[in-house]
């Protein structure tokens, strides 16, 4: 503080020069610097929007002193308070002709109006003017304002000027003209559909600055659309190679490399066509392996590009040699001691082990160190390593650590994602129930109201039906150790809701399944906690069913019920109840309560909540009782509609339609309810009993009970489908879990493989923990890699199944680029030798452009490419490669046959020598416009 | 693309916000506050990245420098490459070193229009537009001419 006041006072008696302020301003700042509270800064700030009220109605206040105030009402409004007051005098400094004062006024407006803003109307027509003017640095600042002040509507009205100025004269204009373009085409993509040409034309533009530009609108639409674009990749493979070998000036080096932002945009653009694209993989292979050996990693920025290449290399075609290259980079990144290299490593392993699993094995301890680094960046980083990376042999480790992490952070929104990363990967690749369900256990605990619902509804099922397999006595050992485990889990304080829900369905179910647990003992747990969570009416609804479920099994197995006080002053509690639910819950308690054994049997069955439940819709059952009605001489049934006005109780199922009788008033609201009914049917994956629950209990107690087995009816129809947790498919957590089914050929057949693999095959296979004494580190990196490295043949089939299972889930697209990918090395990619090279780089689609650029300037300056070429070269629309580079490459006879050597495979050294001396010397050739790009070549 | 420029100092005042999309006063606020309370707890001789969905949405990355009183906070998506952001910093750090000479907090509180027209150099409608401060500076000075 006391150092800001010297420089403060240095300044303000100093540098006053150019942007001169006023002791005003510079006592207001000085004093906020100081206030100490926020309630000072605040007292301070509205004083100051004060005294600017004042100040700025006066009248004649002279410009210098009003551009001031308006810096002074961006100061405010960056501090948070609301300086709406004097937008409009911002507006008017718009139109002022001092180009100091209008950049302040256009300054001030972006920083304060959004593009929807009543007050933008009045600008939009001095940005047309700028546009328009003389002077380049008022056409700069009005190419700036555009950026954030132009919305949908306004677009059209500065279009056609931002489109004149790409051809402005300076560079700086286009530049900027360009980045506005983008900007609307961000925006609004169709208003700009028609001019996107133009981003192709200006990539041939004389200045790299210009050419640089263009790659971020080029980047965005082809990450929409690769494939209208695959035309470019040997001119971007060029321009790269060009920038690589410093052939543009000196002033775009930084840092002693060569324009790197430039070669980062083109890597990423490089990556997104060659993903996929065997002929594009091959074409760029080549300049990456220069890359890799020209890349300064003793610098950031070099790093920054080797960082890229990695990517690149992960997202083309695999190549074994720039694997290799990169896997090499990866090991330098992690080998180093900046974090931010660790990170980028860690982040490049992540990316190549999809590729090459095995490459991971060798970084194992400093993949370590890295989870056990201070650093939460890069701990977050080395978790998204190992969720990809996890498999049967080590998902117990990883999601053990995972816990112990979650645990221990406090940040909601990367507890959820990581509680939900655990649940998935349990699910996926659980070696035994008792694990998952401790894993469950542990995940509820300490995230619960963080996971979703749906993940509850899964392990209650999972305890419910067991292994699956016809295993009852393995299915009841499970149940007694979840029982175990919630009766201890039960005291603690402070449990998620959901996590109780759970804990009483399972204990109304299982408690006293085994005898082992008295149901007094249960009974008094279950009410204890509805006790302690009593503002929790979920929690109480589920205590109170599993004490129903507890009482009928005792009555039902014919054992005297002693009701416990605390239960007997619950229920009574709960029967004046305010809500519906607990009290309908309890009368149905006290209701059961009275009855003989063999109707409690009926009405809540020993563990039934897994069997099938058959629901007569027709009522078939009462057709007897119908015909004897009828012949007794009662009406026959007429129309459904009208019977169901008068039969309320008996069908359930179309209870939402009984509220609107066909002669009452119906008003559009009463429609709300329907569609929440068929879609919990139909598009729900895994159906959830929860949201039907209490509509359906409203139900007199007889329905009610139906419905509680309704519910359970749901559920059972996805029994059909032999769904556990083993199989991705069942994981309901991410919605990508229903596509998988529908991915093609061959991805049901691998998620078969995952439900084999994770049931079996990770009890035979999983190894045991080496026996002699390492670091516990060492320890640790075995049983996080160990899998892959010793048994990996053995493995490759099953844990493949696991990999592609798993890659369904992250991306189901391009698993069929994925699996093929190391089973067929791609050879073309090594016989790129030095001839090809050169014929590549002979292709120099910039010269080409530029011989188009020419034509066209003859051409009566028609600016569209494309209506060009079908004029100069008709023949080239019937060409089968549909490309403006080879329509171009038409028009020039010696390029032509460049081209045609570059697809033909076999090279022509010498051939390709004298094609590159010729194209180089028309693309060189005669015209004023002298590329600075190829200004080397020359010399 | 870059999503928003930040300034600020170790107390947590915010020196210069710039958002590329916009944002309401008090969104920007609360930003600037979350941004601030993540940096602050962030120990020393750590990395300089960290992921930051929860205030910005998914997949938004932060890259933030710590000169003396000051943080320089660049908040990106994931079609920018985290290292060079960090160099992005250090091209407008040293422009503004060259046009106030030992550019000091106090600089760019009180040359607010310039600072501006200096990032507005560097970046434009959130994407990169020039990474040499030597033309920067060029800009900077055809235009306070």
């Amino acid at each position: 503080m006391e150092q800001l006041k010297t420089i403060g006072r240095e300044l303000a008696m100093g540098s006053q020069g150019g942007f001169g302020q006023s002791k005003e301003f510079l006592d207001l700042v000085k004093s906020i610097g100081e206030a100490r509270s926020k309630a000072e800064e605040d007292r301070i700030v509205l004083s100051e929007i004060d005294i600017l009220k004042r100040r700025l109605l006066e009248p004649d206040v002279p410009k210098r002193k009003m551009k001031e105030y308006i810096i002074r009402l961006v100061y405010i409004e960056m501090l948070g308070h609301d300086a709406s007051f004097g937008y409009i005098h911002a507006v008017k400094m718009t139109h002022d002709d001092n180009l100091l004062l209008k950049r302040t006024g256009y300054l001030a407006v972006t920083l304060f109006l959004n593009e929807d803003h009543d007050l933008i109307i009045l600008i939009v027509n001095t940005i047309q003017k700028d546009l328009r003017s003389d002077n380049y640095l008022v056409v700069c600042a009005a190419l700036n304002a555009i950026c954030r002040l132009i919305n949908e509507e306004t677009i059209p009205a500065v279009l056609p000027q931002v489109v004149e100025l790409l051809n402005h004269q300076k560079e700086a204009v286009r530049k900027k003209a360009i980045m506005a373009l983008h900007r609307f085409h961000r925006k609004s993509p169709s208003s700009v559909s028609h001019l996107i040409s133009n981003f192709r034309k200006r990539l041939c533009d004389n200045d790299p600055g210009v050419m640089g530009a263009t790659l971020c609108p080029l980047f965005d639409l082809i990450s929409e659309d690769v494939n209208s674009y695959k035309d470019l990749v040997s001119s971007f493979v060029s321009i790269l190679k060009q920038v690589t070998e410093r052939r543009l000036p000196k002033s775009y080096d930084y840092h002693s490399m060569p324009a790197p932002f430039i070669q980062i945009k083109l890597l990423k653009i490089l990556a997104l066509l060659g993903s996929g694209d065997k002929n594009a993989s091959e074409i760029m292979s080549m300049v990456l392996g220069d890359l890799f050996r020209k890349c300064d990693s003793s610098t950031n920025i070099g790093n920054a590009i080797l960082y890229e290449c990695i990517r690149c290399i992960s997202c083309i075609l695999p190549n074994p040699k720039l694997l290799e290259a990169a896997a090499d980079a990866i090991s330098k990144f992690l080998k180093s001691d900046s974090h931010n290299l660790k990170y980028m490593g860690i982040d490049g392993l992540g990316r190549l082990i999809k590729i090459s699993p095995d490459i991971a094995e060798q970084h194992q301890l400093a993949v370590i160190d890295c989870l056990e680094d201070p650093d939460d960046t890069l701990k977050r980083k080395t978790f998204e390593l190992l969720y990809k990376m996890t498999k049967s042999s080590n998902v117990e480790v990883i999601v053990d650590r995972m816990i112990d992490y979650m645990i221990s952070i406090n940040d909601n929104h990367y507890k959820t994602e990581i509680a939900s990363r655990c649940v998935e990967l349990a699910e996926q690749f659980a070696p035994s129930n008792q694990w998952f369900i401790q894993i469950m256990n542990k995940v509820f605990e300490h995230a619960g109201d963080l996971v979703n619902i749906k993940v509850a509804h899964n392990l209650m099922r999972l305890i419910a039906e067991g292994f699956g397999e016809d295993d009852d006595d393995a299915d009841s050992k499970l149940r007694l150790s979840a029982v175990e485990s919630y009766l201890q889990l039960i005291s603690e304080p402070k449990l998620p809701s959901l996590f109780l829900q759970v804990i009483s369905w399972v204990l109304g179910e299982y408690g006293t399944a085994d005898g082992k647990y008295s149901a007094s003992y249960i009974s008094g747990k279950l009410c204890d906690v509805a006790d302690a969570y009593s503002s929790d009416e979920t929690v109480k609804g589920y205590a109170v069913s599993a004490l129903m479920k507890i009482y009928a099994f005792e009555i039902a197995s014919g054992r005297k019920v002693d009701v416990l006080p605390e239960c007997q002053s619950l229920i009574e509690e709960l029967l004046a109840s305010h809500s519906t639910d607990l009290q309908q819950r309890a009368y149905e308690l006290q209701a059961l309560l009275a009855l003989d054994a063999r109707a409690v049997e009926t009405i809540i069955p020993l563990d039934a909540s897994c069997e099938d439940i058959e629901v007569d819709k027709e009522l078939s059952f009462l057709n007897g009782y119908i015909q004897q009605a009828i012949e007794s001489g009662s009406q026959p049934y007429i129309s459904e509609r009208e019977r169901l006005g008068m039969f309320e109780t008996t069908d359930y199922h179309s209870q939402d339609h009984h509220e609107v009788p066909s002669h009452a008033l119906r008003f559009e609201a009463y429609e709300l309810p329907k569609p929440s009914v068929p879609p919990q049917a139909s598009t729900e994956l895994v159906p959830v009993p929860e949201p039907s629950y209490y509509s359906e209990s409203h139900q007199p107690i007889s329905t009610s009970l139906v419905s509680e087995r309704e519910s359970s009816e749901i559920k059972l129809r996805l029994d059909g489908v032999k769904q556990k947790w083993g199989r991705p498919s069942y994981q309901s957590t991410t919605s990508a879990s229903s596509t998988t089914q529908q991915a093609p050929n061959g991805t049901t057949s691998h998620s078969d493989a995952g439900v084999g693999s994770s049931s079996s095959k990770p009890r035979s296979s999983y190894e045991p923990k080496k026996p002699e004494i390492d670091p516990e580190k060492q320890r640790l990196a075995a049983s996080l890699f160990g899998g892959s490295s010793s048994s990996r043949t053995d493995k490759k089939s099953s844990s493949s199944g696991h990999k592609s299972a798993k890659g369904t889930v992250n991306k189901p697209a391009t698993i069929p680029k994925e699996i093929p990918t190391p089973v067929q090395p791609p050879p073309d990619l090594l016989d790129l030798g030095e001839p090809t090279a050169t014929t590549i780089s002979t292709m120099d689609p910039f010269k080409e452009l530029e011989g188009l650029m020419d034509s066209s300037s003859q051409d009566g300056g028609s600016t569209d490419v494309m209506g060009l070429y079908s004029d100069t070269a008709p023949v080239a629309t019937t060409t089968s490669v549909d490309s403006l580079l080879s329509e171009l490459s038409d028009s020039s006879k010696g390029n032509s046959h460049t081209y045609q050597s570059q697809t033909s495979k076999g090279p022509n050294t010498k051939e390709a020598l004298e094609k590159d001396a010729l194209v180089r010397q028309m693309g060189v050739n005669p015209t004023s416009q002298n590329p600075t790009l190829f200004k080397d070549l020359l010399g | 693309m870059i999503k928003a420029v930040m300034m600020m100092n170790t107390q947590g005042k915010p020196r210069l916000a710039k958002f590329y999309d916009y944002m309401p006063v008090e969104k920007q606020q609360e930003l600037i506050r979350g941004v601030f309370s993540v940096l602050s707890s962030r120990p020393e001789n750590v990395s300089n990245f960290l992921e930051i969905d929860s205030l910005f949405g998914v997949d938004s990355r932060l890259v933030y420098k710590h000169y003396a009183t000051l943080y320089f906070v660049l908040v990106f998506d994931g079609s920018e490459n985290e290292l060079a952001m960090l160099d992005l910093i250090q091209v407008l750090v040293e422009t503004l070193d060259k046009c106030f000479s030992n550019v000091c907090e106090l600089d760019i509180v009180f040359n607010y229009s310039k600072m501006h027209a200096v990032l507005d150099e560097i970046v434009f409608g959130g994407q990169v537009l020039e990474t040499s401060s030597a033309e920067v500076m060029k800009a900077v000075e055809e235009i306070s001419k």
